[in-house]
């Protein structure tokens, strides 16, 4: 402590170079605060689970060259010959599925005749047993029954459709009927019919998700049978047989007379994946931002810090001659390292909350947690101790006659 | 003189070969982040129609119900079939189309050259400008005339690459298309032919390939072929037939080109005064809100340019910032101990203005190595962006223009920072040097 003195008169007498580094180790701090914060987000998006077995799981969807009078009829055909299929467990036919590109939303209301809905909730239709090919996990109530689920182009088509029973994500749950058992619970959809909650999914993600916040989770299941225009099957089988059995599942919906066309198909696990490929390259881009911003700062607080040593060979060889130990000279350039990197820190810090506070307004971001600033502060601490050391070492290993002989 | 200046700055880089490295190097990193993030954003958000942008606009309507109004809110950008026919027949502006897109299944006949399996393409329904309003290039043939969109004519336009693909790229002027059950006679083959953004629909992807397939609105309509992109729909109740001409639901894209940018408030006024009429009707339950916006404030307005990319702009922005802080503390370290060496040059007559010229070079020429290097690191962050699978990543690409700015960046932002060491320098008085 008896050495801030000195440290602070000899500071004073190198302002704009002290600044300049205050101000890069400012700099950086705000950015890489920031950048990491962004990491993180990102990172907790990549690993938000979908709720359905992503790795038993393929997808196929068809179109038949305009209209299909027969829609429904063949959708069964398809399905049968798609179960034949060996390897597949279960196959069902969906409206939409997570990470594809078709998304149906409609709002969700508690009490009928409500104004303005509740939230927006995504609507997936699957037939009896889709719940269990997708991999879902029922956590309360049951299935749909037979007797439930209607006709796809009937419902599109009706102007007052009566949807009896539907199966609501938990998380859903959660925001409606918070402490209530949701299954006996009523919602109300697209008119004021009421439709009755039977069943409760552990998680259910919607098809496009975006920042991992409980708006992904807000999905229903509604028992509405979809047709293959317009639909997607879905089949489940073992990992290792995905390939094959999307192959074989490939021939069998090619059956009919060449009227209809493959749209897209794979591995939904494949689907997930490029769904976030530009979320993972965002994160790498990030990464190696932040890296080299700290790897350009260590190497200006080097530069600057050997500068110094070389600019001060007389002061140190004065106090070395006066009895200063090597230790001192260390701590000297250490502490002097400490102080700059400290107020860098304090001015990035209060850079960092303001950066956060523009990336809010502009991006969904959620505040930059408290943690990041003592962590933040260590890393760049660390870092400045680490940059300072060389110079440091060779300042107080200046033999003292060496040093004092520029002294005329 | 500069020259004599040049050669100094190299022998004094050279006299410090770690210390120039690590200024080229960062400099050229800081370049390199921040040209291939410019390049990527100037290419995504680059004028899709050089030349007429300013002229053709968007028309946007505030039809929807009063329920969800929000005081200053913006309108739908889509419009109903009843206003969007209303204003096509009213012809108020030099040009003006509807449209939509949509998704067909083309059946190629046996014996052209792509006699193949059926497949899916994409399809544009419109009204006639479309092709003379947004400048669209024909290889063989033209569009349709209104006359064809009231006769509701089978004719189909087709895109370059579907032409090769079904004709093997011959004229197919006059010949026939299958698709969706129904055959069409191809009327015209469009040239090479790509906006990015893909401006007009945004909906259908922003930075997609040009449709495929371009035809009259009211035979889709008439047929009921399948459409992509948004639909809204407001009223009471489900609609089943959202595309009937008095469907509450918003689902066409409204352009026009006007002859020059002093037209637009007359237009505007023009679609208030419709609005107004609609209202007095009963059928817009809310004040005239109309919106009317050309191209490039469209784009703006809509926020085209993906946030990621706006976001790595900024951060590689940042890191620029961060290396010339870097490389002005490094300059000014270089220059203070080069002081003795001011002061001899000061003592032999060299002015103030001269010590200030020399250092400035010097860092010029730092910047000059650091474009270079930089240049190199930007090419190669361009080819990874280029080779991803980010949106509208296909169409960034280095150029001239980005070259330029390479260059520019590096040595202005070098000089920048050697303002101050410099500036230093050149204070540098000559007796005090002299003296030790």
């Amino acid at each position: 402590m008896m050495q801030l003195r000195p440290i602070l008169s000899t500071l004073s007498r190198h302002k704009t170079a002290a600044l300049l580094i205050v101000l890069e180790i400012a700099l950086t701090c705000a950015i890489v605060c920031n950048a990491v914060f962004l990491i993180v987000n990102r990172i907790e998006r990549l690993h938000l689970p979908s709720g359905l077995a992503d790795d038993e799981l393929v997808y196929l969807s068809i179109s038949s060259i305009g209209r299909d009078p027969e829609g429904p009829a063949n959708t069964l055909i398809d399905l049968a010959a798609l179960r034949a299929i060996p390897g597949v467990r279960s196959a069902a036919i969906v409206n939409e599925i997570p990470y594809g590109r078709q998304s149906d939303n409609t709002g969700l209301n508690v009490a009928a005749g409500q104004k303005a809905p509740t939230f927006d909730v995504s609507l997936y239709r699957v037939d009896v047993g889709g719940i269990d090919t997708l991999g879902l996990h029922l956590v309360a109530g049951r299935d749909f029954k037979p007797d439930e689920v209607m006709d796809g182009r009937e419902f599109d088509h009706s102007s007052d459709p009566r949807i009896p029973s539907v199966i609501i994500a938990r998380d859903v749950a959660d925001e409606v009927f918070p402490g209530r058992d949701p299954v006996g619970q009523v919602i109300y959809l697209f008119n004021d019919h009421p439709t009755r909650v039977i069943g409760v999914v552990e998680r259910l993600i919607r098809p496009q998700p975006g920042n991992a916040d409980r708006k992904d989770l807000r999905s229903i299941i509604l028992p509405i049978r979809q047709t293959f225009n317009g639909g997607v099957y879905m089949l489940r089988t073992d990992p290792q047989r995905r390939d094959a059995v999307l192959q074989a599942a490939q021939k069998a919906l090619d059956r009919k007379d060449g009227r209809r066309v493959a749209q897209e198909q794979g591995r939904f696990s494949d689907l997930r994946q490029d769904f976030y490929r530009s979320d993972v390259a965002m994160v790498w881009l990030l990464a190696g931002v932040c890296v080299a911003l700290l790897v350009v700062t260590a190497f200006g607080i080097v530069g600057l810090a050997s500068f110094w040593v070389q600019q001060r060979t007389k002061m140190i060889g004065t106090r070395r001659a006066l009895g200063a130990t090597r230790g001192q000279i260390l701590r000297y350039f250490q502490t002097e390292n400490l102080l700059l990197t400290s107020a860098g820190i304090a001015i990035g810090m209060l850079g960092a909350f303001a950066i956060n506070q523009w990336l809010m307004t502009q991006y969904e971001l959620p505040r930059l947690p408290a943690l990041y600033l003592p962590l933040g502060a260590l890393a760049l601490w660390s870092l400045g101790q680490i940059a300072v050391l060389a110079p440091a070492r060779r300042a107080a290993a200046l033999p003292p006659a060496h040093a004092m002989r520029g002294l005329a | 003189m500069f020259l004599y200046y040049f050669d100094l700055a190299l022998r004094s880089l050279r006299s410090a070969r770690g210390l120039t490295a690590l200024m080229v190097l960062t400099i050229a990193m800081g370049i390199g982040a921040s040209m291939t993030t410019l390049t990527t954003f100037r290419a995504l958000s680059g004028d899709p129609l050089p030349g007429r942008s300013a002229n053709v606009m968007r028309v946007e309507l505030d039809a929807r119900e009063k329920a969800t109004f929000v005081p200053g809110g913006e309108p739908d950008d889509q419009l109903t079939r009843f206003d969007a026919e209303a204003l096509l027949r009213d012809k108020r502006a030099l040009r003006q189309a509807v449209m939509v897109g949509g998704g067909v299944s083309v059946e190629p006949a046996a014996g052209t050259p792509g006699a193949l399996k059926p497949f899916t393409s994409s399809i544009r329904y419109t009204t006639a400008d479309f092709f003379p309003m947004f400048g669209v290039p024909f290889r063989y043939g033209q569009g349709w005339s209104a006359a064809d969109d009231a006769d509701k004519a089978d004719v189909v336009v087709l895109s370059k690459e579907l032409n090769e693909r079904v004709f093997g790229g011959a004229n197919s002027v006059g010949r026939t298309l299958r698709f969706d059950n129904a055959d069409y006679r191809v009327i015209g083959v469009l040239d090479a032919w790509q906006p990015v953004p893909y401006f007009f629909d945004l909906n259908v992807g922003r930075y997609r390939k040009t449709e495929g397939l371009f035809m009259p609105l009211s035979v889709a309509i008439d047929r009921n072929l399948s459409q992509n992109g948004s639909v809204s729909c407001w009223g009471d109740g489900p609609t089943p037939n959202i595309r009937a001409l008095d469907a509450p639901c918003s689902w066409l894209q409204y352009w026009v080109e006007l002859r020059s940018p002093a037209d637009k408030q007359p237009y505007l006024d023009y679609l208030t005064q419709y609005s107004a009429q609609q209202h007095a009707a009963g059928r817009f339950q809310r004040e005239p809100n109309p919106r009317l916006r050309p191209v490039m404030e469209w784009l703006a307005v809509q926020q085209v340019v993906p946030s990621d990319v706006r976001l790595q702009l900024w951060l590689a922005f940042g890191f620029l910032a961060v290396c010339l802080v870097n490389t002005v503390g490094l300059l000014l370290a270089k220059c203070l101990r080069r002081a003795p060496e001011i002061g001899v040059r000061r003592a032999l007559g060299a002015s103030k203005r001269e010590i200030f010229a020399q250092f400035l070079v010097e860092a010029g020429t730092i910047g000059l190595a650091g474009g270079a290097l930089g240049l190199a690191f930007a090419w190669g962050g361009v080819w990874v962006v280029h080779s991803g699978t980010g949106s509208g990543a296909q169409w960034v690409q280095m150029d001239g223009a980005a070259l330029v700015t390479t260059f520019v960046l590096a040595i202005g932002a070098t000089l920048l920072a050697g303002l101050l060491p410099a500036w230093r320098a050149c204070e540098v008085s000559p007796a005090s040097q002299l003296k030790a």
